[in-house]
């Protein structure tokens, strides 16, 4: 156990640096140090299938991890400005195909990292084998590195490059958000399900990032800090269910609310802000990313939103299977939550409902970096069509 | 008239002082033959021992000072080459050098290591048949055996020429100096003899063909340049008016043989037994050494000898090149056994050194230089640790034997993932930075290469990691092999090893700015 801990310090100082770095190389130097304690996080405490789950996790990235090495070189070497400072590399690389090359390197690393479908794969393993807390880790923090690369490297150092494959990333995403929910339906494992969830999820980051609109920009941030809280809270709540039942399978569970209210009530809770319910912080920012996409790709933004509805079938339909119904006999021996497990969930829960009802600070906070993200992109909001007008794009 | 005559007789003009280490390093071999000869057995181990650091510490020193006199005293044409040209002393050559040489100690620190087996890893009279009583009795006794130390001198000696060697003559003196005995030491395993003496026949045998390869190119290239001086090579290609046939298969059997010793693919099929037969201190001084100093050879040939004709040869290093990548990584993924993985690595490895010597550049040879120091620590150290676990049929080397290691000795599992993630290439570990810069020079001109080299690392990374998971996340088998404690020298080489391996990979800079200000190449 002190190990564990010891593991989950050094990925949290790693992650920090990911997250702070800004500089290509530091950056990529902490991408892929990360690795290793999640990797031991995984193969060490994780599921029966840890080692698999583990290693394909790890080989994954690193094989995104050297794609974006290569990039990173390229860029050093094709800016020619003989520093890794994102700050001095913006707006060198030269608009033409190496940019688009250099994009892809990034673009991949982060689309395995985010993941996207289809590069997802190893997610539903990892976030299968990997320990409760580490799960949320992973999901909930660990990933959002791909989300938050594409906004702070690939957008602004590759603008036409961003531009080129924004098509071809907002159909990838769309295509997540409802392969993955239809897949997260068909599950009965239920940590599968939860990983599955965030698959769907970051594909509503991805379009209202590549949208390029201020509310999608906006969206797409705010929505990483929700689904970290929300998928957080999911993988936490999912492996206290899981922890008394010593079982993934949906179906050695049924009627655990009538023996444990509380985990059942918060489970719901988490369900609901995971489907995005109003009142829910995950609600703001998926109703930003669809009002941000919709400006801009009305097609794309109505197939995404039919994403809710199947959002709202998978969280109800486990709620039904697990909670509901005829109580299961392994169930009846099932203690409840004690305070220190409520403790771990609860602050995570009244942030959702507290920035449900208030975002107004972070987004504050995350206006003004979006905005100027987008500058780099030479995208401004589409002025609000008046009639529908074909190819009223710019 | 006679008198006249004597006295225009030119007598090569020797910088000698420029040669200090290979004469401290010669002259400390051939004290060792005379202790061999008059100190008596019980003393021997340890005045051998003492005579072999000593040299090399020597050695070690004078490259030193001749480091900081080369660097703060440049000629108008660079360093002195020695010797009327025909070796080149220059900053390449020092740093190499200096590299081969705190290899070496460390290698026979782990020849020198006694504790965690009778006697020593070393046969203790490699003339006895093996499964005689003799033998057998041997084999449980305490007696050693030291001629080793010499032997691994006179090879060093070679090492240390190899790289400084500017006329293609001297280059091959100095691959012989270095295989002969190297051809010996491979066969005085102390256990398992009779594989370590097939590795010993399999290398020379393969090992006296590469030479004659790279004879055959030598007469060949002398006969259209008519001078066997890189630099003369060089001029040739502009001047002379012999058939270019001469010339690209000349260099042709040149590479073959000298791609053989740094065991690049397709000529690596002697690497894995080779290095699973010999005695391990011996496979680490092979896989470090050997390979720092045919690097430098091949960088001295291609760079001096042939820069004219880059865009010839360049398409050959791509295709070992990724030969190299592919075979190391791929086959690298099936094998069983630790020092066949290990050999695996080694060719890859020659693979990624080759990316950066295909960009002919100060900042590819600075990339060549820092890589073979990256790799030659880690795999030392690595080999090293082999030597530790151990069960009762000596270093137990299978891979399921390494399963659930981690429990019974978690350093010993720890040291080892962070060699095998170095040598993976994974940030904060010498062998990314190495691999980084690797990559960094040849981005220009072979950016396809680094892709691929990309992937290959990739690939190999699945086995390097394999290990990990084995000793982590793995049973322990019933059979489960003991980790032995080693003694003071094993310990000293070990923690040398692991330490460049993690002080590269967090800060390398001294070594990179020591490399790029070395990175310059003197033809004449």
């Amino acid at each position: 156990v002190k190990n564990f801990f010891g593991l989950v310090l050094l990925l949290e100082f790693f992650m920090i640096g990911v997250f702070t770095a800004t500089d290509v190389f530091l950056f990529y130097v902490f991408f892929e140090a990360m690795l290793v304690p999640m990797y031991f996080i995984i193969g060490s405490f994780g599921g029966p299938r840890r080692q698999y789950a583990a290693m394909k996790f790890f080989l994954y990235s690193l094989v995104g991890g050297l794609l974006m090495l290569a990039s990173v070189i390229g860029l050093y070497v094709t800016t020619g400005s003989r520093t890794f400072a994102i700050t001095d590399l913006i707006g060198k690389v030269p608009d033409n195909a190496t940019q688009k090359w250099l994009f892809l390197g990034f673009f991949i690393a982060f689309a395995i990292k985010a993941p996207l479908v289809p590069f997802h794969t190893w997610l539903p393993d990892a976030g299968a084998e990997a320990p409760a807390g580490g799960a949320a880790l992973l999901v909930g923090v660990l990933d959002k590195v791909g989300t938050f690369g594409f906004l702070r490297y690939c957008l602004p150092l590759f603008p036409a490059a961003s531009r080129y494959f924004a098509p071809t990333i907002l159909i990838l995403s769309v295509i997540g958000i409802l392969y993955a929910a239809f897949v997260a339906i068909g599950q009965r494992d239920m940590k599968r399900l939860v990983a599955y969830t965030s698959v769907a999820h970051f594909g509503f980051i991805g379009i209202g990032i590549f949208a390029f609109t201020t509310q999608g920009g906006s969206g797409a941030v705010l929505y990483m800090v929700n689904h970290g809280l929300s998928t957080g809270a999911l993988f936490i709540i999912v492996g206290l269910l899981i922890a008394r039942g010593k079982s993934r399978n949906v179906a050695d569970y049924g009627g655990a609310a009538r023996v444990t209210p509380i985990l059942a009530g918060l489970f719901l809770l988490t369900g609901l802000s995971a489907l995005a319910l109003p009142g829910m912080s995950t609600f703001v920012s998926e109703f930003l990313v669809l009002v941000g996409t919709f400006t801009r790709h009305e097609g794309l933004a109505v197939l995404a939103t039919s994403g809710i509805i199947l959002a709202a079938i998978y969280v109800l339909y486990l709620y039904k299977r697990a909670f509901q119904g005829t109580v299961n006999e392994k169930v009846t021996k099932f203690r409840d939550l004690n305070a220190r497990e409520v403790f771990a969930v609860a602050p995570l829960l009244a942030l959702i409902i507290f920035l449900g009802v208030y975002p107004r600070p972070l987004l504050d906070i995350i206006n003004p970096a979006v905005t100027a993200t987008l500058q780099y992109v030479h995208q401004t909001d589409p002025v609000p069509k008046l009639a529908p007008v074909a190819g009223g794009q710019k | 008239v006679i008198l006249a005559a004597v006295n225009t007789i030119d007598t090569p003009s020797v910088a000698y002082h420029a040669l200090t280490p290979i004469f401290i390093v010669l002259g400390a071999a051939l004290l060792g033959v005379i202790v061999e000869a008059i100190v008596p057995r019980a003393e021997r181990f340890n005045v051998q021992l003492f005579v072999t650091i000593a040299g090399l510490g020597g050695a070690l020193v004078s490259v030193g000072l001749l480091h900081n006199a080369a660097l703060t005293t440049p000629s108008p044409t660079g360093n002195d080459p020695a010797f009327a040209g025909t070796l080149a002393v220059d900053g390449v050559g020092l740093f190499l050098q200096g590299t081969i040489l705190i290899l070496a100690v460390m290698a026979t620190l782990l020849v020198a290591e006694r504790s965690v087996d009778v006697g020593s890893p070393i046969v203790a009279s490699a003339a006895v048949v093996v499964g005689s009583p003799i033998d057998r009795m041997l084999s449980r006794s305490n007696r050693v055996q030291t001629e080793i130390f010499p032997l691994l001198l006179f090879a060093v000696s070679g090492m240390l020429i190899f790289p400084v060697a500017n006329n293609l003559l001297v280059m091959f003196v100095a691959l012989e100096v270095l295989s002969l005995p190297l051809y010996l030491m491979a066969g005085m395993a102390r256990r398992r003899r009779l594989l370590s003496q097939e590795a010993s026949l399999k290398y020379f045998l393969l090992g006296a063909f590469a030479s004659a390869f790279f004879l055959y190119g030598l007469a060949l290239l002398y006969g259209y340049a008519n001078t066997v001086d890189l630099p003369g090579i060089f001029d040739a290609q502009r001047t002379s008016s012999k058939s270019d046939v001469l010339l690209y298969v000349g260099l042709a059997l040149l590479l073959v043989g000298l791609l053989f010793k740094a065991s690049v693919a397709p000529f690596h099929s002697w690497t894995p037994d080779v290095y699973s037969g010999v005695a391990t201190p011996i496979a680490a001084f092979m896989a470090s050494c050997t390979k720092v100093a045919s690097f430098g050879a091949l960088l001295r040939v291609l760079y001096v000898g042939f820069a004219g004709v880059r865009w010839d040869w360049r398409p050959i290093i791509w295709a070992v090149a990724i030969a190299s990548m592919i075979v190391g990584a791929v086959f690298g993924v099936t094998q069983t056994d630790f020092k066949r993985v290990l050999a695996y690595s080694s060719i890859a490895h020659a693979g990624f050194i080759l990316v950066a010597l295909v960009a002919v550049t100060k900042d590819s040879i600075a990339a060549v230089m820092f890589y073979v120091v990256t790799y030659g620590f880690t795999t030392m150290a690595a080999f090293g640790l082999l030597m530790l676990v151990r069960d009762a049929d000596g270093e137990a080397t299978h891979l399921s034997l390494w399963s659930g290691l981690a429990r019974k000795s978690p350093l010993l599992a720890t040291v080892m993932t962070v060699l095998l993630l170095s040598m993976a290439g994974i940030p904060l570990t010498s062998g990314f930075i190495g691999k980084f810069y690797v990559f960094r020079a040849a981005w220009q001109t072979a950016g396809p290469l680094v892709v691929i080299a990309l992937l290959a690392s990739a690939i190999a990374a699945f086995y390097y990691l394999r290990i990990v998971v084995l000793m982590y996340f793995a049973e322990p088998p019933e059979n489960a092999p003991t980790v032995a404690i080693p003694g003071w020298s094993a310990s000293v080489a070990l923690t040398v090893g692991v330490a460049v391996t993690v002080v590269l990979g967090v800060f390398p800079q001294p070594v990179i700015d020591l490399a790029s200000k070395a990175a310059v190449l003197v033809a004449r």
